[in-house]
């Protein structure tokens, strides 16, 4: 009765792929752009941009990912408004990474060391030169290996999509599956898939931890 | 007329008064350094003069430009007083050249060709012109903080301090660093210096401060204050035993 070769489901399961990259770029690139804003309100010297940024965060990073969706998905609709679910995964996912990001970022920029701060005042620059010349700089080194990290996260985060019935891999799985009940299969190159766009990230956040490292062997 | 007058200054860290009201005058080309046990706030007052920390109480001036917490007032007064300080600080992303050129071109707005100039005139005069493109972490200790003396130099300041500079260094790179320091007090820059090298403070300063407890408590030319102290604090300090 088998009428899908392997070659049938691994086809789908590629073509479906493409949406989990693209949702992955759209999350992360969007993530990242909001993050830095945030950041900046969160290491500003004013008082309602770090409270805001801090319940922001606190928001997102104590409740799953999975009610997030939902509730860009259904609560949007309880309203009357009518979200496509490609839209609500990616709100969802950048305002995730977003919350991430910033707290990642933020830890980098107060790892620099006060005297830098200090030295930098001591000659005459304000806090935007600080930012850009001093302390922006050194932080980037140090936050290129855990922002690598987190894109994992990323990548895995967008499985979750599916719930809300965006056809990215995973999604694509449970429907060839219902197509070829063979559902070892079809999820074993699902997993397999999802391994091959990893595996390289957190490889290479490996290695560039391990170069960084050795730029900065003395501190 | 002073250069730098300090007049009752107080400074309060929650409860705790570290400087309970400061009066010195220093007076241009003076070199003066401050000793005290640790705690008795001498870092501290010299981090107040260039705005580092925010007095209680009091004023301070330097060359007539009044320390004021805004960011206009605290750059102005920054680009009269340079500081040093135990750690270096050096940027660890720059090279001894670019950390030396960074605050002209982005303070002063120098021209880069200019500020390169003057990089390597200010590292050629502690003695490292051939660092230029040596990253910090490349560098002794000892060249570190003689990059840093040139990174202060370079913005043309018309005092220094200098926070124990040399407390942080190897006994055998002591000696390199004071003696820039000791070429820049024969040149006529006006120095004040927290450190523990009494024999640096009797042989190059013209006036030595000793703190205790938030106070000035003896005040004098050196010849007069190491030979001679008055308190029992200071010669207990000194290890002198009447």
């Amino acid at each position: 009765m088998n009428e899908f070769t392997t070659w049938d489901i691994l086809r789908n399961l590629l073509l479906a792929a493409r949406w989990t990259v693209l949702l992955s770029l759209v999350s992360f690139i969007g993530g990242g752009l909001v993050g830095a804003a945030l950041l900046f309100a969160r290491i500003g010297k004013g008082r309602i941009g770090p409270t805001f940024v801090k319940a922001y965060v606190e928001l997102f990073q104590g409740t799953p990912l999975l009610m997030q969706l939902f509730l860009a998905f259904f609560g949007l609709g309880l309203f009357g408004v009518d979200v496509p679910a490609w839209l609500a995964a990616g709100v969802a996912l950048i305002l995730w990474s977003a919350a991430f990001l910033t707290e990642i970022w933020r830890g980098c920029v107060e790892s620099i060391a006060r005297g830098q701060w200090e030295a930098s005042s001591s000659l005459g620059m304000g806090y935007l030169q600080q930012m850009r010349h001093v302390i922006l700089p050194q932080a980037l080194r140090i936050a290129v290996p855990p922002t690598v990290g987190f894109s994992v996260q990323v990548v895995k985060g967008t499985a979750l999509t599916s719930i809300i019935g965006f056809v990215e891999l995973s999604k694509a799985g449970t429907i060839v599956t219902n197509a070829t009940f063979e559902p070892f299969t079809v999820y074993g190159l699902v997993a397999l898939i999802y391994f091959c766009l990893c595996w390289p990230l957190s490889r290479s956040s490996q290695i560039l931890e391990r170069k960084l490292n050795v730029a900065h062997r003395n501190h | 007329m002073s250069l730098i007058e300090i007049t009752e200054v107080k400074k309060r860290f929650g409860d705790n008064e570290v400087l309970k009201g400061i009066n010195i005058d220093v007076a241009p080309g003076e070199v003066v350094a401050i000793i005290g046990r640790s705690g008795s706030g001498k870092s501290t007052l010299l981090r107040c003069i260039n705005g580092l920390e925010a007095i209680d109480e009091g004023s301070i001036s330097v060359a007539g430009a009044q320390l004021l917490p805004d960011e206009l007032h605290l750059k102005a007064l920054r680009l009269k007083v340079g500081m040093i300080f135990q750690q270096f600080n050096l940027f660890p992303h720059l090279t001894a050249g670019r950390n030396v050129m960074l605050s002209q071109m982005v303070v002063k707005k120098t021209p880069k060709a200019q500020a390169e100039a003057m990089a390597k005139t200010m590292l050629e005069r502690v003695g490292l012109g051939h660092k230029f493109d040596a990253y910090p972490d490349q560098l002794s200790g000892g060249q570190q903080q003689r990059v840093a003396i040139a990174r202060a130099l370079a913005m043309q300041p018309i005092a220094l301090l200098c926070d124990e500079i040399t407390s942080a260094l190897d006994p055998e790179l002591v000696s390199e660093v004071l003696a820039v320091v000791k070429e820049l007090a024969g040149e006529g820059m006006t120095l004040m210096m927290v450190t523990h090298e009494m024999r640096f403070a009797r042989d190059v300063c013209s006036r030595v401060v000793f703190m205790h407890q938030g106070r000035v408590h003896e005040i004098g030319p050196p010849e007069e204050v190491f030979a001679n102290p008055k308190t029992p604090e200071l010669q207990q300090f000194l290890g002198v035993t009447h």
